[in-house]
């Protein structure tokens, strides 16, 4: 298991990330975005989370031309596993590797906290750990977290079920905190092997930090 | 030439800040707006004087990294 994670200038995430995958035993790798390969034995490209550019024109949107996206784009092109952590969650849209866009939180506040999660769909790798309706409590650090995807894209997500997370109550029931359309947290591609969520599970990994939740999370995403 | 370009939420796509400023406008009193969208601006100079090819030239810019065509419209104007 070789964990690869991207750090763009701004990035703010890579070493905690870092950290959560060794924990679980996984070999790790940081990757400065001036790199122009990544390496054949990866299993999982992680974009961690952070400011990447400072979030100058729209959060996400100056990485897109990072020397290292263009090996970016070809991995997940080749199927190998690509999973974008808030920022990381932002730059995957904004490459057009994941559907819709992050807007300015409805509330328009920076909003950190810890915030439950249903799992709308566990027939894919990444949430392989976990069953569909499991609710997990994961902490969300964010000011453009308000996910908008239009009715047309919205219904291709239900039918391919690539909605894989949505916010909620510690029950279940629909909480919204941003905005997001259909309160949705996390997506995946049509292939399901590129994954995008708002909240962070890296920083779910012990229960002294109020949640180790993320653990299952985080072994579904290095296994294949 | 100088291209200026005006991006802003799509018709459709909630505009959180023009609410926000909406608002702050109707507790002071200004009882008179009707709808507040809160876009954004950029100012490019050119090196060159040929309009068709600026036109084209910024118009690429815009879809391809100064607006976010899923969520955002975007104008020209060149003087």
């Amino acid at each position: 298991m070789k964990v690869a994670i991207l750090q763009f200038p701004g990035t703010n995430c890579e070493y905690d990330t870092q950290h959560a995958f060794e924990t679980l035993g996984a070999e790790t790798e940081i990757i400065w975005h001036k790199s122009d390969a990544i390496a054949e034995d990866t299993t999982l490209l992680v974009v961690a989370g952070g400011f990447s550019y400072g979030d100058y024109l729209r959060s996400g949107a100056i990485a897109k031309f990072s020397p290292v996206m263009k090996a970016v784009n070809e991995y997940a092109k080749n199927g190998g596993k690509v999973l974008g952590i808030c920022n990381g969650f932002q730059v995957l849209t904004e490459v057009g590797l994941l559907p819709g866009a992050l807007k300015r939180n409805d509330g328009l506040h920076f909003i950190s906290k810890h915030h439950h999660l249903k799992v709308a769909n566990s027939d894919n790798t990444f949430l392989q750990k976990l069953n569909t309706d499991d609710v997990v409590n994961i902490p969300i650090a964010h000011h453009d977290g308000n996910y908008f995807i239009d009715e047309a894209g919205l219904q291709e997500l239900e039918t391919n079920n690539q909605v894989l997370l949505r916010y909620t109550d510690a029950e279940g029931n629909i909480q919204n905190p941003n905005g997001s359309v259909d309160s949705i947290a996390g997506v995946c591609n049509k292939e399901k092997n590129v994954f995008g969520l708002m909240p962070h599970p890296e920083r779910a990994m012990e229960t002294l930090l109020g949640s180790d939740d993320g653990v299952n999370m985080l072994k579904g995403f290095i296994e294949s | 030439m100088t291209a200026i370009v005006n991006i802003s939420l799509k018709a459709g796509v909630l505009d959180s800040q023009g609410k926000a400023v909406h608002h702050a406008l109707d507790s002071l009193h200004f009882s008179n707006v009707q709808d507040v969208r809160v876009g954004k601006q950029i100012v490019l100079q050119l090196d060159s004087d040929d309009k068709t090819q600026a036109m084209a030239d910024v118009t690429k810019m815009c879809e391809e990294i100064l607006a976010n065509t899923v969520i955002e419209d975007y104008t020209i104007e060149l003087i």
